[in-house]
């Protein structure tokens, strides 16, 4: 007998290995000869290769091969870009692995040493001589589509690299017939995700066999097996990739980059295993970006306070390349939730995506999403000025009103289930929030500037039917399956096809089997990361890994279950509709003392002595699972910020986070998972960006000049939650790995010019650094 | 340069580099692969280590500035097997995710209470501001560090 574990908080099982040490992430692995691998990145964002002499570094202590963009030729395809959305004239260029003739950013690979050791390999990169034409630069990507702006590729006049445009309803006419209208500038600044761990591989080829393995910091080892077949054109089934421990991603470690291809290339050439691992500086201008979107936004409403309307024109940076799934975020993932919460009657995005001499951007935690919402939340503030109402109020009265089995929004999209209000009510009468305004109300009288935040918000996640990802040009499929298998001794193990990397999942994973097989959470074992023994699975992004990859598995164990169910009929000799199921037990219907249990099951099974009829031996089911609609979590975000109108600087008081992902499987890694995400995009709201000068260098390009959320900067946060279920997966749930950055970021910066309007302040770039807030009050209006 | 140092407890004699950097020794030459490196500027505190019962970053150091030294590394935290409360702590109160920062954060906590068995929240904070986790938001870090206060203080 088990109780049931779903709902409970029960402590990780991937700590032990974590807390001691004992974990093995990329760079731990170590093989007998292995060589390593260094990058020569271009110091320029925008250059032609005249020449390059390796003479030198070939004859460096240690080097064992220099190659340069010439070696890969014809030997290496492209880095793919793999998610086109349709309609959008979008300009595949190609991306070179070791850039040849032309490098269009700073870090473009130039040329790779491999070495006996680290240290040889770096210290041959200063010997390689490369004779660079720099030619003019442009990295902001509104500035890049103005005539006369440098251009990066031949088939991209303008940089343009794609134009999408998604209208639902008619926006000219809510437009025209609007009351009020309110517009902003909103510039959603390029940030660099820095998971903890910086991307890493090492390769190994084994000739005789000809099949390459691939440890890879990767979300997706599938996707990244795939892609590297098409780059390395082995099949895949030559492949093997391993990710089984990785160190965080937050998107970032989603595309297959250039640089574990070469490492493979390398391995492939020298027949010896190589290891390549980013230094953190080299991670900021190699790894994606995030975010990098100039927006020009509005809003319709009718006097009431009705909202009619919202449009968006932007200029998307992708950067110099498109990145794996690059031209998704600003389009399919974030025009679409204009509604957000709110019924909306008419709703436009049109997104240029655009090329720029700057690291390639793709999903970073929320993708496309926290966007969105900033921009409705943003001018849902904007309107409650205009019209003299409260933003809170004026929020409610637009929110959707409660359903359970779908909505339809006007921007193409269905709502699973949603009750926005209660957790609106929730966290404002947590909050306090009318004393919050007559305190904000005193403390102006005493020159103290106290904001008040507050955001509902929804999002699209747990990607997703595959009809739609192949309507929305992905390319791939985004279902999940997994292999529940019984040993003969009724432990039970369980291979997953999804990914992943800190968010807990070998812990919920087990807690959901565990209560479909009423066998012990111990008993069972989930493996993933490595494609030689997990089942095809599309990885873990986009929050969707409980909610797919886990309905993969709780259909594998109720198969598992009824064909225990026959055997254990067999076995009673009883008819099998008088079998039932119940805790891991089956027994006769009115006879609860003739009953057998599902280990007994697995080992008769697995023996296979006594089968009925036509049964095959063994106990264990595969399953896919593919989700008939998006999950779409959402909830109410409330910050309370004090503003030193002296020196401009900003304390976040309070942060409280209402967020409904539907039944929650694991409470306390929920709660988590919601921290980290609020942390971050808070890191946005005040304190990280990836600045470039006029000539295209990173400025922001180490730790020490890039502000990462620190300990002692931040809050706690206080988290709420109610459970409205999904009708759309097997178990309810919804994701909640990007809820806390897709509400955080404008819940802060709303709390910020809530606190200086009395100022005069309308807005600030962000992110909100003391110097730009001490500026606008300054001038008191608008930066 | 040869170099003579414990580590977890167990003495080491190699030959090294001078430039060696004590991270890379720890982890290319002794295989103890638990202390990680995060950045190349001193930032982020995931190569902390214990030093002589000080806290360094192995970054930072050269594997010759540690000759004679005492180190303990993530590894020699339990030596026997037997978590460390902070460890514990950890477990208890989720206090990692992907766990790239935590040897560093538990061989910071380790000493950090040592050095103030009843710290504040406050105080846990900005004894933490060397160490960046990039998961957690740092909260249960915070409750993880307080819960293993309290056991030691018990
Ligand atoms: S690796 Fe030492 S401080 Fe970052
Ligand atoms: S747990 Fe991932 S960086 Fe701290």
């Amino acid at each position: 007998m088990t109780t049931r574990i779903f709902g409970s908080g029960i402590r990780r099982r991937e700590d032990p290995r974590l807390i001691t040490g004992g974990a093995t992430y990329t760079d731990d692995v170590q093989l007998p000869g292995m060589l390593y691998a260094a990058m020569l990145r271009s110091p320029h964002a925008h250059a032609k290769i005249n020449s390059i002499d390796i003479t030198s570094a070939v004859g460096a202590r240690g080097v064992v091969a220099v190659y340069t963009g010439a070696d890969i030729e014809g030997v290496l395809n492209g880095i793919p870009c793999a998610w086109v959305p349709p309609g959008a004239d979008l300009v595949a260029v190609t991306h070179p692995a070791i850039a040849k003739d032309v490098v269009r950013y700073q870090g473009d690979a130039v040329a790779v040493v491999v070495a006996e050791d680290r240290y040889q390999a770096e210290d041959a990169l200063e010997l390689i001589n490369v004779d660079y034409e720099i030619l003019p630069s442009v990295t902001n990507p509104e500035a890049a589509m103005k005539p006369g702006a440098p251009q990066l590729h031949e088939d991209a006049p303008n940089n343009q690299a794609f134009h999408w445009v998604s209208e639902g309803g008619d926006t000219e006419a809510a437009f025209s017939a609007a009351d009020v209208i309110v517009k902003d500038t909103i510039i959603q600044q390029r940030l660099i995700p820095n998971a903890m761990e910086p991307r890493s591989a090492v390769a190994t080829w084994t000739k005789a066999t000809g099949e390459l393995t691939l440890w890879s910091t990767s979300q997706n080892p599938h996707i990244c097996r795939f892609l590297a077949s098409l780059v390395t054109g082995l099949g895949e089934h030559k492949i093997r990739v391993i990710a089984t421990e990785v160190g965080g991603g937050f998107g970032s470690k989603i595309p297959v980059y250039a640089d574990e291809m070469i490492t493979s290339f390398c391995s492939m050439q020298l027949g010896r295993p190589v290891k390549w691992t980013a230094t953190r500086s080299e991670g900021f201008q190699s790894t994606i970006h995030g975010r990098d979107h100039v927006e020009y936004v509005e809003m319709a409403a009718t006097q009431e306070g009705k909202i009619t309307g919202v449009r968006s024109k932007i200029y998307a940076g992708m950067g110099a390349y498109l990145s794996t799934a690059g031209p998704g975020v600003p389009t399919i993932l974030h025009g679409l939730i204009y509604c957000g919460p709110y019924d909306i009657g008419a709703t436009k995005a049109d997104v240029y995506g655009v090329f720029s001499n700057a690291t390639p951007t793709d999903a970073y935690r929320g993708a496309g999403r926290p966007e969105a919402t900033f921009l409705i939340e943003r001018l849902v503030d904007l309107l409650a000025v205009e019209l003299g109402t409260d933003p809170a109020e004026l929020r409610r009265k637009n929110l959707i009103p409660k359903f359970e089995e779908g909505h339809d929004v006007i921007s193409g999209l269905t709502y699973d289930s949603g009750d926005y209000e209660p957790l609106m009510d929730m966290v404002l009468g947590h909050a306090d929030y009318s004393a919050l305004r007559q305190e904000q109300a005193q403390m102006r009288e005493n020159g103290h500037y106290m904001g008040i935040g507050v955001t509902c918000y929804n999002e699209i996640c747990g990607l997703g039917p595959s009809q739609v990802a192949g309507a929305v040009g992905f390319g791939g499929g985004l279902w999940e399956s997994a292999i529940v298998r019984f040993h003969p001794t009724g432990k039970v193990h369980v291979y997953s096809g999804i990914s992943p990397h800190g968010q807990g999942e070998e812990t919920t994973f087990a807690q959901i089997v565990s209560d479909e097989l009423g066998v012990d959470v111990d008993d069972v074992t989930i493996t993933h990361g490595d494609t030689s023994n997990t089942p095809m699975g599309w990885g873990t992004y986009g929050s969707r890994t409980t909610s797919v990859g886990a309905g993969a598995m709780v259909i594998a164990a109720r198969k598992i279950k009824e064909k225990a169910r026959l055997l254990a009929a067999h076995l009673l000799e009883a008819a099998e509709s008088d079998v039932e199921y119940r805790d891991g037990q089956f027994s006769v219907k009115g006879s609860p003392d003739q009953s057998k249990s599902i280990q007994e099951m697995a080992t008769m099974a697995n023996v296979a002595w006594n089968l009925p009829e036509g049964m095959e031996p063994g106990l264990e089911a595969s399953a896919f699972y593919d989700p008939p609609n998006f999950v779409y979590p959402f909830g109410t975000h409330l910050a309370v910020v004090d503003v030193d109108k002296d020196n401009g600087h900003i304390v976040v008081r309070r942060y409280i986070a209402g967020d409904d992902c539907g039944p929650q499987i694991n409470p306390m890694i929920v709660e988590g998972q919601v921290h980290g995400g609020v942390v971050q995009g808070i890191g946005q709201a005040l304190w990280e960006h990836a600045i470039y000068d006029d000539n295209g260098q990173l400025v922001t390009g180490s730790m020490t000049d890039y502000a990462l959320p620190r300990a002692h900067l931040l809050p706690n946060i206080e988290s709420l939650s109610t459970v409205t279920p999904s009708p759309h997966n097997p178990l309810g749930v919804k994701g909640v790995g990007e809820t806390g950055s897709i509400a955080s970021t404008v819940t802060v910066y709303n709390a910020v010019i809530d606190a200086l309007r009395p100022l005069g302040v309308t807005r600030i770039d962000m992110p909100l650094t003391p110097e730009k807030v001490w500026q606008a009050i300054r001038q008191g209006h608008g930066s | 340069m040869n170099i003579q140092l414990t580590v977890n407890g167990k003495a080491q004699e190699k030959e090294v580099d001078a430039r060696l950097l004590l991270v890379h020794f720890l982890r290319d030459d002794l295989g103890l692969t638990g202390t990680k490196i995060g950045c190349d500027t001193s930032q982020c505190g995931a190569c902390v280590v214990s030093m002589d019962g000080k806290t360094i970053k192995s970054c930072t150091c050269l594997a010759v500035q540690a000759n004679g030294s005492d180190i303990t590394t993530i590894e020699g935290v339990a030596p026997d097997g037997v978590l460390d409360p902070v460890q514990e702590a950890f477990w208890d109160n989720h206090g990692l995710q992907c766990g790239y920062c935590t040897a560093g954060m538990i061989i910071t906590t380790v000493e950090l209470l040592k050095k103030n068995p009843n710290p504040s929240d406050d105080e846990v904070r900005e004894g933490l501001k060397g160490n960046i986790c990039r998961c957690t938001g740092y909260q249960n870090i915070v409750k993880s560090v307080q819960a293993a206060a309290k056991v030691n203080r018990s």
